[in-house]
Formats: structure tokens, C-alpha cells, sequence
């Protein structure tokens, strides 16, 4: 028998078997706790062990529940703390009113102070820090993907921000629907994938916490169909996924404004209720990996694609930038490929797009675009009542912010970046091999090989021939050996990442966290800019070895991908005996690394 | 026990101490008998259940209008052969009703009858081996029963997403008449007060189960109060539409132009019968009466402009078109019985064609 039957129901056994108090025991629990003793002393074991399991979830989660108030109490919402150390889940339209200080009411009856850490606003969801403690109660975050409609749930939060000594209210009720995709509410706060439960919530639980009857967090509550009745509960409210917000958390930890993804295709659902492909991107990767107008798509990063509605709500749950695997089929022809996922915003734009975002907006759901009438959309949040003036901002706070363009909170992307890079180089650092790196050893076909690289130049050397480049100039005209999109430059980058560390390198950046095809984990990934080209590189998040890099030498081509596998120490450092590369979607070469040289750095020029 | 009563002892409930145990003792009466029933199913996860329920469920989209009219509502199969019932509403004044199942097919539906006292209404698609609920098993429910509403509020599903299913308790099985001026409803029979907030916008017309996913009722339309403004959220009990659903199965409540029935030479007309329709001009436009003159046997009858033509005999009236098709069928002599909806009371009058003849 699974814990959650016990959790609002009387047991089966035991109720049917005693005398009158028991099922009155289990249907009304609350008028149970007002009777007195000497009756309550009949109750079946069972049934009061079912409500002692269901008080001791509840009040877990309460504790990990945060009452979020915007600086100078303009408004405010809920959220909930997800780690020891802090990071909380909430909105962005929760935050977005607060800004990038808040404070946290929790169910201690502390109130913290808080920082935002990232925003995703097209998913509306917002990453912020509560300071002050290493200890922080946190909820456990759940598999969403196996939530069942007809589950009993519990939202917690703030509704009507009545906690005025920050003890949360609980609403619970059952999930009434699964993977619901809830159109954009304006130009953006798109919900898809998402959970439908008739828990009450009402404005102020935005933010807030969804559990599952085992106290475990299944998504942040954030929308209600609220229509012609105004603003409160009408027993339908909506959850983003904790899934979705899984794929974003890494990315959310980077401080930056993250966006969401686009296939590069637009779909149609035909008469024969197949998904049929009505346009591609040619600058697309979909394009580049064969997808064509007519094709018919069939699965989406493993989930069978049926209608146009079910490919946006599973397209809505990924990253920019992720690579999925896409399945799809032209005649009698079947095609299985990993596409790398555009953005849904140009560069620039979503800043763009937030920066006018209606802030304090009054009682009226946001009207959305396109035509779609004005249903399903409003957001329960608290409105704003009064402004009062702006606080300075609290000293913790200015300890956990760096303003930087482009960023939410550059702090976080900083420390995140050096995380990585200290994890890379705990065993050794390689800042004293300034001079060209020489690799030899034996590639797939069993041939000697050569590799060279310095700062200046790079080459590789096959008994059938050899190849040099020059490292000055435009990068991007030397992607040679023809085919592989530009191997030698990628390892000179390599190792100039690797010699100069992320600080000298130039502009890098944490990009947040990726899959990584054969791993369970996602990996953390560092981006850098080197000249014209654009590398990232993938660490695994144990080890903390650099598992793949990728050279991008331009937007819209395939990258040259490296794959470092079998690391071993080479004077004290930590460098692999295999190196595979990959350009579009086929395997070049692999090089299996006999030896490392390195040359003695280069003479200072006076 | 009436709604507003139920609702004020839960209100004392959590006032005073003494007034809890009286009211516990209250509570128990109505909810102890059913609870040791209700046990049965608590032990089972609801996910079994809404998963065999859900595929009896239907979308439904047909007419639509301004000012928050939406253009869909619930319905649910009573028949493998693809009959289902619905309400009867504004979203069924048209053609082109189409029905949505479960698994995402796509169906045009026709109405095959409706019995308006009822808010009633059967529609049929042309499928065949399809899950359904048995009319026949239909179950009465009582206060404190547990139950899942399925609907399709708000239209959250499309395609072959499934309806969404909320949970709640029978708070009272009452009469919506004794609120008349209250809730503005044609129907007038008992109904089931649900705790949960299934009366929404598209709901109407869904179903509503034990835990067991035995059909109990059918989600009603969207009522508000007049007096307070608060929504009720109900149902309307199988027993009270089963034999309804099944005169229509047996073809009475049809719309008259259904039936080929040989015309009279002289038929009955609009101008005799001294009554004047607003004008026709949608492919279904309710047959609402414009203007009746006063010394006329509709006048003398009592018909009033605005009252909306529901039946001819029992013949279902509704278009404009219906109606003088369904008067068309009428010798102009013979007396004429039909039922008008006004101010969502049903009226039922006698027309004397043969006195106005006379005069």
C-alpha cells in the first residue's frame, strides 16, 4: 500500500472494522482533534498513524516554505528553499517586483535576507539566495515525470500574504491534470509541461511550493484560470514542472537572464493526427542535421510527439542550447538525430523584453498576444499596495551582488566559473607548461601520429602527410584538417584554457549545466571567447575533468567537437589518454595519447 | 437540510467549542453511514480509477459568443455506439457541433434530442466500440460521499489531452427550486452542493463519479447568485435525468425536423398565431419571440416578446427555421401546446388558433 493513501483517507482495514468514531476519525480529521480524549482513545492504530505521517510531511514542508517580501514591502509572493545553503525557487513575477533584494519570511518566524541569483522569465521562474545560514530546512525535489492525475498534493505558500509571522498556509488537493501547456501570457511566461491541481491557490502562492503527499516538491506554483471571477481560487491552478526546473537550474545559478528553446521548425498536426514538419530554419541545426519541410516528427528527447500542442509543451521544458535527440520520418525512411536547440530570443532580446515587463500590475490579467483570448493567464500574485520609498540595500546582500551587463547577479556566474576551475585543477595546476605541448601516440587506424601546439601555431603530423597552421589572424580561416571544423585550432585553444586558466584566458563565462550524451549527469560548462571563435567546455561535475570542449568558429555551423576520456596523471597533472573528435554529427578520428611533451616555456620578450 | 443551513453550522464549527461537538453529532448523522462505504476505495490510488474514467469523456465545441460566451463545454458517452449527454446550451445553436474523444478523434456530432426542464441534452457521433459510462449503473449519491468531477474546464485539454478531474464531498443534496430568484435555472430538481470548485467555464455538461468511477450526476451549468454573487458549484443527479436520456434515446424531445411526417394542406403560421421572431439570421438563431400582438391567440395565451420557444408538442424547437417548420406540420385549425423559456423559467401555453379564426 503506497504512504500517500494513508495521508488524507482513513485506512481501509482498521475503519471497517471499528465502532462509529473511526470513519468520523478519518473524514473529518479536524473535528477528530477537537473531541475529546476518551473517544479519540478508540481510534484504529492505523488511522492515527496515517494522520501523524500526514502532520509530521506537512510540517516538514512548511519549513522549507518561504514568504517572499519585496524590498520596502511592495508586494510579494512565495518561494521555496531546495538546499542547505540557500537557493530557493520562486517566480519571476514574483521577484521581478522585489528586484534584487528581498526579504524571506520562514516558518521559524526568522525573516532572511535574500539575493536574487538568475531568472528563466519566459519558464517564470526566478533562482534567489536566502543568506545568513548553511543550515537552511529544504525540500527535496521529486520526479515530476511519474506525478499521476488523481494524486493528492499540497500547495504551500502565501496566499493574501496572510502570514504575518511567516508561517505558511496549506492548501491540498489532487492533481487534475498532467502535462498541460498553458499558452504565453503575454510576450512571455510560458507554461508548458506543467501540473494541473485543484489545490486552492489563490494570489500570494505564487512562487510557492506544489508537494507531492510525500512531502516531496513537485513543481512552484505560479498560475491560475482565473477568468470572469476575479482573482482567487477557482480550483484550477497550475505548477511549473520541478523537472523543467531541473534542466534550468544550472543554467539558474549563472546569474544570467536564461532563455528557452526553439527547434528552428515549426510543426502542424494533419489529418491523420501525425506531426507533420511546415518549416525549417536553414540557419537551424535541425536543418543541418537533415530535417526537412514534410518530414514527420515523431519523438522529442524521447517522448513521442502525437499533436503540435504536445511538441511545444515538451520543447517548452528545455534550455537554449541543449542538444536533444529528435526522431523523424520522411516516406518510409526513419531518422534519429541530437539537435542543438536555438533560442527563442535574439540576443539581447529578453533583456529587453523584462525591462518592460509591467511591474505592480493591478487586478486585470495580462492580455495576451496574438489574439488568444484572454483566458487561463493570470498570475496569482499579490498586488503591490503602497510604494514606499527605496531602502538601501542590506550589507549581506551587497556581499552576494555584482551588478555586470548582461547578468542578473554576475556574483553567482563568478563564483560558479571558479568552482568549476578549482575543481579542474585540485590536482595540479597547469600554468608552468607555457611552452608547445607534443602529443604522440596512435589514432583509429592504427597510424603514428603528431600533435603540436603552442600559442603561435598548431600541427599534426600522419605518416601520410603533415599540416600547420599559424595561430595569428582570423581563426576561423584555419579550420584545418579540412573536415574535421577545425581540429588543431581547438586544441590550441585547449590548451590555452588549460596554461592560462579561465581569469587570463579572455571573456569566460559559466554557462550553466548541460547533457551530455552517455552520461546521467549533467555536466558544468565553461564558455570563452578566444579571438573570433567561441569555445565551450564541459566538466564533469565528480571528477572535475574537462570531458568535451567544442569549437564554435561561427554562429549557425557545427562546432569541432573533442572528447577527453581515460585521464591519467602526467607530472602530477591530470590529462587524457584519449582524445576523440567529432564535426556534425560523425566521428573523425580519435587519438589515443601515448606521451605528453612540453616544451620549456618561451624566452620573455624584453 | 438546505445549502445555506449546511453552509452556517460549518461556520459555527469554528466558532465555539460547544458549538463543535453539536455539530459534530449533526455532521455524524449524515456522514457516518456512507463513510463506512466509502472506505472501500480510500485504500486505492485515484490514479486506476480517473484512468479507466477519463476516456468516457467528451470535448465538446459548437457556438460561441461575445462577452465571455465560451465556444465549448463537457460532455460524457453513455453509449458504445457514441451517444453522449451534455447540457443543453447556447453552445449547441449550431450545425457544426463537434465532439473531441478521449484519444484525440475528432467527430462531428448531431443533437439528438434535448430536454431543456432538464438542462439536458443528447448528442450522437458515428463511432463505434467506445468506452462509456452504463446509464443503467448509475448510482445516487448522499452527503459526505467522497467524489471526482471530469470536465473540461476552461477548455485546459485539446486533442487527445485527457479532461481534468478535481476532487471534492458531497456537502448536501438539496432542490434548486427552493432558491428560486436565487439561481436562474430552468431546472427545478435536486441537485448534489459540491465542496470543490467544478462549476467553471466549459464544465458544464461533465461528469461527475464516485470513487469507485461509478457515474453519480452531471456537472450543471455555470449559476451564480443574484443575492450574493458566490458561484454554486453542482450537480444534477442521474435518477433525475435518466429517464429523460432515455425518451430521448427512444426519440421523443427530437427536434421536429427530424421526423418526416406528412404536412397539412393549411398549416398553422406566424401571422396567425399573432407573433412576430427576431430576425433569422444565424445558421441557428434562437427562436426568441420579437413582438406578439396583444388581441392575438399567442397574446391571449399569454406569450410574451423575449420568451424563447423551446417545444412544439414535444418536438424540440431550436431555430427560428425550427419553429415554422415544426408550425408547418400543423393543421390551422387544431390547438397548439408549446413551452417557452422566460427569465429561465419554463412556461407552458395553449394557443387557440381556431378563436382567432372566428373573429
Amino acid at each position: 500500500m503506497r504512504f500517500l493513501d494513508h495521508l488524507f483517507l482513513p485506512a481501509t482495514r482498521g475503519a471497517r472494522r471499528t465502532t462509529t468514531c473511526a470513519p468520523l476519525c478519518g473524514l473529518a480529521l479536524a473535528i477528530v482533534c477537537s473531541l475529546p480524549a476518551t473517544l479519540c482513545a478508540a481510534v484504529d492504530a492505523d488511522v492515527l498513524q496515517a494522520e501523524a505521517a500526514r502532520v509530521a510531511v506537512v510540517d516538514a514542508a512548511c519549513r522549507s516554505t518561504v514568504a517572499i517580501f519585496a524590498k520596502g514591502g511592495q508586494g510579494g509572493g512565495s518561494g521555496v528553499v531546495i538546499s542547505a545553503d540557500g537557493y530557493a525557487l520562486s517566480n519571476f513575477h514574483v521577484t521581478h517586483e522585489a528586484g534584487t533584494a528581498m526579504k524571506c519570511g520562514m516558518a521559524d518566524g526568522k525573516l532572511y535576507d535574500a539575493v536574487i541569483v538568475g531568472l528563466d522569465p519566459t519558464g517564470d521562474v526566478a533562482l534567489i539566495k536566502l543568506l545568513g545560514r548553511d543550515d537552511f530546512p529544504h525540500a527535496e525535489m521529486a520526479d515530476s515525470d511519474k506525478v499521476q492525475v488523481g494524486d493528492w498534493c499540497f500547495a504551500i505558500g502565501n496566499p493574501f500574504l496572510l502570514a504575518t509571522d511567516f508561517h505558511p498556509t496549506v492548501s491540498y488537493g489532487v492533481i487534475s491534470g498532467v502535462h498541460r501547456y498553458q499558452y504565453p501570457a503575454g510576450s512571455i511566461l510560458e507554461y508548458s509541461d506543467c501540473l494541473q491541481a485543484d489545490a486552492a491557490i489563490n494570489p500570494g502562492n505564487s512562487g510557492g511550493p506544489m508537494f507531492d503527499a510525500a512531502g516531496q516538491l513537485i513543481g512552484i506554483n505560479g498560475r491560475g484560470s482565473f477568468e470572469k471571477r476575479g482573482r482567487v481560487n477557482v480550483g484550477v491552478g497550475y505548477a511549473i514542472s520541478i523537472n523543467q526546473i531541473k534542466n534550468f537550474l544550472g543554467h539558474l545559478k549563472s546569474g544570467r537572464l536564461v532563455d528557452h528553446a526553439t527547434l528552428g521548425a515549426s510543426v502542424r498536426s494533419d489529418e491523420n493526427r501525425r506531426v507533420i514538419v511546415d518549416d525549417v530554419l536553414e540557419e537551424s541545426d535541425a536543418f543541418r542535421r537533415g530535417l526537412r519541410y514534410g518530414d514527420e516528427l515523431v519523438s522529442f528527447a524521447g517522448r513521442p510527439v502525437n499533436t503540435a500542442n504536445g511538441f511545444k509543451n515538451v520543447l517548452g521544458i528545455y534550455p537554449k542550447g541543449w542538444r536533444v535527440a529528435v526522431s523523424y520520418r520522411r516516406k518510409t525512411e526513419a531518422f534519429d538525430v541530437p539537435v542543438r536547440l536555438r533560442g527563442v530570443h535574439r540576443d539581447g532580446e529578453l533583456a529587453q523584453l523584462v525591462q518592460s515587463a509591467p511591474q505592480g500590475e493591478g487586478d486585470e490579467p495580462p492580455k495576451p498576444k496574438g489574439g488568444e483570448p484572454p483566458k487561463r493567464g493570470s498570475k496569482p500574485k499579490m498586488k503591490a499596495h503602497a510604494h514606499a520609498k527605496p531602502e538601501p540595500m542590506p550589507e549581506i546582500v551587497k556581499q552576494h551582488f555584482v551588478d555586470k551587463p548582461g547578468y542578473v547577479n554576475y556574483y553567482f556566474n563568478e563564483l560558479n566559473r571558479d568552482r568549476v576551475w578549482k575543481a579542474l585543477v585540485a590536482r595540479g595546476d597547469y600554468s608552468a607548461w607555457q611552452g608547445a605541448w607534443t602529443l604522440t601516440g596512435q589514432n583509429s587506424t592504427a597510424e603514428e601520429f603528431k600533435l603540436e601546439f603552442s600559442d603561435k601555431q598548431a600541427s599534426i603530423k600522419l605518416p601520410s602527410g603533415e599540416l600547420a597552421i599559424e595561430l595569428g589572424g582570423e581563426l576561423a580561416n584555419h579550420l584545418e584538417p579540412p573536415g574535421s571544423g577545425g581540429l588543431l585550432v581547438a586544441l590550441a585553444i585547449w590548451r590555452r584554457l588549460l596554461v592560462q586558466g579561465p581569469a587570463n584566458f579572455g571573456d569566460v563565462y559559466y554557462l550553466g549545466t548541460a547533457p551530455l550524451e552517455g552520461r546521467e549527469k549533467l555536466v558544468d560548462v565553461l564558455v570563452g571567447g578566444h579571438g573570433d571563435v567561441e569555445c565551450n567546455f564541459q566538466f564533469d561535475p565528480d571528477s572535475g575533468h574537462l570531458v568535451a570542449m567544442e569549437l564554435i568558429p561561427e554562429e549557425d555551423t557545427d562546432p569541432c567537437e573533442l572528447y577527453f576520456s581515460e585521464y591519467r596523471e602526467v607530472e602530477g597533472r591530470m590529462l587524457p589518454g584519449r582524445i576523440e573528435v567529432h564535426h556534425g554529427d560523425e566521428f573523425k578520428e580519435v587519438f589515443q595519447c601515448k606521451q605528453y611533451t612540453f616544451a620549456a616555456p618561451p624566452e620573455k620578450q624584453p | 437540510m438546505s445549502f445555506c443551513s449546511h453552509r452556517f453550522s460549518i461556520r459555527r464549527l469554528a466558532v465555539s467549542p460547544a458549538a463543535r461537538l453539536g455539530a459534530c453529532a449533526l455532521l455524524s448523522v449524515s456522514l457516518l453511514c456512507v463513510a463506512l462505504e466509502e472506505s472501500l476505495s480510500a485504500a486505492d490510488s485515484f490514479a486506476a480509477v480517473i484512468a479507466e474514467t477519463q476516456p468516457k469523456m467528451v470535448k465538446i465545441y459548437g457556438a460561441g459568443g461575445p462577452r465571455g460566451l465560451e465556444s465549448y463545454q463537457s460532455g460524457f458517452l453513455i453509449s458504445d455506439q457514441g451517444h453522449i449527454v451534455t447540457v443543453w446550451s447556447y453552445v449547441l445553436d449550431t450545425d457544426y457541433i463537434t465532439a473531441t474523444l478521449d484519444d484525440g478523434r475528432k467527430f462531428e456530432a448531431k443533437l439528438l434530442g434535448a430536454d431543456p426542464r432538464l438542462d439536458l441534452a443528447v448528442l450522437k457521433v458515428e463511432a463505434r466500440e467506445l468506452p462509456h459510462f452504463e446509464l443503467a449503473a448509475g448510482v445516487p449519491g448522499e452527503a459526505g460521499n467522497r467524489v471526482l468531477a471530469f470536465s473540461n474546464l476552461f477548455g485546459v485539454a485539446t486533442g487527445d489531452e485527457p479532461a481534468s478531474v478535481q476532487h471534492g464531498i458531497i456537502a448536501v443534496k438539496t432542490r434548486l427550486d427552493a432558491r428560486r430568484g436565487t439561481f436562474e435555472t430552468p431546472y427545478h430538481g435536486s441537485v448534489y452542493v459540491l465542496d470543490a470548485m467544478t462549476n467553471n467555464p466549459g464544465a458544464a455538461g461533465g461528469a461527475l463519479t464516485n470513487l469507485h468511477g461509478e457515474l453519480l450526476a452531471m456537472l450543471g451549468k455555470e449559476l451564480r447568485s443574484a443575492q450574493n454573487n458566490i458561484w454554486l458549484n453542482y450537480s444534477l443527479p442521474i435518477e433525475e435525468l435518466r429517464s429523460s436520456i432515455e425518451q430521448i434515446l427512444q426519440g421523443k424531445f427530437r427536434p421536429g425536423e427530424d421526423k418526416t411526417t406528412t404536412k397539412p394542406v393549411d398549416a398553422i403560421d406566424l401571422a396567425q398565431l399573432g407573433l412576430v421572431l427576431v430576425p433569422d439570421v444565424l445558421d441557428r438563431t434562437p427562436p426568441y419571440v420579437d413582438l406578439v400582438r396583444a388581441d392575438s391567440p399567442a397574446g391571449l395565451a399569454g406569450v410574451k416578446s423575449d420568451d424563447l420557444v423551446v417545444f412544439v408538442g414535444d418536438n424540440l424547437v431550436h431555430s427560428c427555421k425550427g419553429f415554422r417548420e415544426e408550425l408547418s406540420r400543423i393543421e390551422r385549425d387544431s390547438k397548439l401546446r408549446i413551452v417557452l423559456m422566460r427569465d429561465q423559467e419554463l412556461v407552458e401555453v395553449e394557443i387557440q388558433p381556431v378563436a382567432e379564426q372566428k373573429k
